[in-house]
């Protein structure tokens, strides 16, 4: 039987599916979905192979969208996806899966969990019951909880990130939340970094090494190897501590790709004009800039937090939007790039993902 | 009985549903609430929980504005249109008005 590689595009003017065999030299593009709604999420949920993109219109309000076949047809709820009357759910932000389970990150900040497939949605309000909310500061994205990171055995173990407020764990299935900053700087703010308020820009785990978080942050590239306890900076040869994006490889835990933008007050695009991405593949410890088959000159692009993406073949696929309606891809780890698609709208978010034919 | 009629970018999203829908009701809420008994979830995308209706939603009965409380007369029609005022230009209002953390994102 073969394998479809789907890249799962969000945008502010609905969901694109790009699909391509496991050679991964050439794709198809369909869209937009989702009836053109603004989406901020689309993936894969693994155990059914049905597609969930989360998003909101500023008429019909936050909702996740559901597709049984590849995005040909979809219906969407939002029962339960509330907090009460106040404060009011602007859209969702994120969607990620962990034992079974659906999980949505909202705006503002909170995480709701469907345990039927996305029909219903309930409130994990352990989270926002944690006595630092009512202190919680948006970003300029908007406080919104935009990492859903699950552990792979521990059904009990999440963690979660949320701009600009920080990285949130629990070990008790969402009951209660501590906050996991230690070590992570908040420029931003005066004095000594806080316990909560940093900004976390995008959470991931190592595969394979469920104790080991990496961040990219507003202020600077981070490795956990303690279940986010503690943080050690790993921004030391990047050209730019600044950036959105943050993924790591399907089977090393210790390679990880992020992609630098010049600086938060100076226009947020990739540095000099000159696209590249970075790989680590020491955990952090030394990075290589690669660029080749990406614009090298008068670049302005910029990368969001949720818009890259890495597939789980052999050799890793990793895919990236641009917040200019660009998608780029490599079938090498990263070590060469081509366009995939030219003229998307801006893009929120890739998600990739391997199915069979 | 009355007539309430529906946008197209609501009927994409419950294709069952119908354009002009003649339903049972004293006031408009109640015909919403008639609406969601056919087609689930499509009061939820039309009113916040409250239930109030949504900001970029906008209600006229027999041609004149309306809110969910406002009655219904046997044979009033009722338009359902998303309003102008929806839209990026929306969510920029809304964001300005929050504070934000200066610098962060």
């Amino acid at each position: 039987m073969g394998e479809s590689v789907l890249l799962l595009v969000g945008t502010p003017k609905g969901s694109f599916i790009v699909e391509g065999g496991p050679e991964r030299d050439g794709w198809d593009v369909r869209g937009p979905s989702c009836e053109g709604w603004p989406i901020h999420d689309i993936a894969v949920q693994p155990e059914t192979g049905a597609l969930f993109a989360g998003g909101g219109s500023p008429w019909y309000g936050a909702t996740v969208f559901r597709s049984d076949d590849r995005g040909k047809t979809w219906n969407q709820s939002s029962e339960g996806l509330t907090y009460g009357e106040e404060p009011k759910l602007k859209t969702v932000w994120n969607v990620g899966f962990a034992h079974g389970s659906i999980y949505a990150g909202v705006e503002p900040a909170g995480l709701f969990r469907s345990d039927d497939g996305g029909s219903t949605w309930s409130h994990v309000s352990g989270l926002r019951d944690h006595p630092s909310r009512p202190e919680w500061q948006p970003g300029n994205g908007g406080l919104i909880l935009h990492s859903i990171v699950g552990h792979p055995t521990d059904p009990a173990k999440m963690w979660v990130g949320i701009s600009a407020v920080g990285t949130f764990a629990t070990e008790d299935g969402g009951k209660t939340w501590d906050t996991r900053n230690k070590g992570v700087r908040a420029g931003f703010v005066p004095g000594p970094a806080p316990e909560f308020g940093q900004c976390v820009h995008k959470l991931v785990m190592a595969s394979d090494r469920p104790g080991r978080l990496y961040q990219q942050n507003h202020c600077g590239v981070y490795r956990s190897e303690d279940e986010g306890r503690t943080w050690q900076e790993i921004t030391a040869g990047l050209p730019s501590e600044f950036g959105f994006p943050m993924v790591a490889h399907p089977r090393d835990p210790d390679t990880i790709w992020t992609i630098p933008l010049n600086g938060a007050e100076q226009g947020r695009y990739v540095p000099d004009g000159s696209a590249a991405v970075w790989r680590s593949k020491d955990a952090g410890s030394s990075w290589v800039r690669s660029g080749g088959g990406l614009p090298n000159e008068n670049a302005y692009i910029g990368v969001l937090r949720e818009a890259m993406a890495v597939d789980s073949l052999r050799p890793a696929g990793v895919y990236f939007g641009t917040s200019t309606g660009q998608l780029y891809g490599s079938r090498d780890e990263g070590d060469s790039w081509s366009l995939i698609a030219g003229n998307l709208p801006p893009v929120w978010s890739v998600e990739a993902a391997v199915l069979p034919d | 009985m009355a007539t309430i009629v529906l946008p197209r970018s609501l009927l994409q999203l419950f294709p069952a549903a119908e354009h002009r829908v003649t339903l049972p009701g004293a006031t408009v809420g109640e015909l919403i609430q008639g609406l969601d008994q056919r087609w689930p979830g499509l009061q939820d995308r039309l009113c916040d929980t409250g239930p109030l209706l949504r900001e970029h939603i906008k209600l006229f009965v027999d041609g004149e504005p309306a809110n969910l409380d406002a009655p219904v007369a046997e044979g009033s029609v009722v338009h359902v249109i998303p309003a102008i005022s929806g839209g990026a230009a929306g969510h920029a209002v809304a964001r300005r008005q929050r504070p934000q953390r200066a610098g962060s994102s």
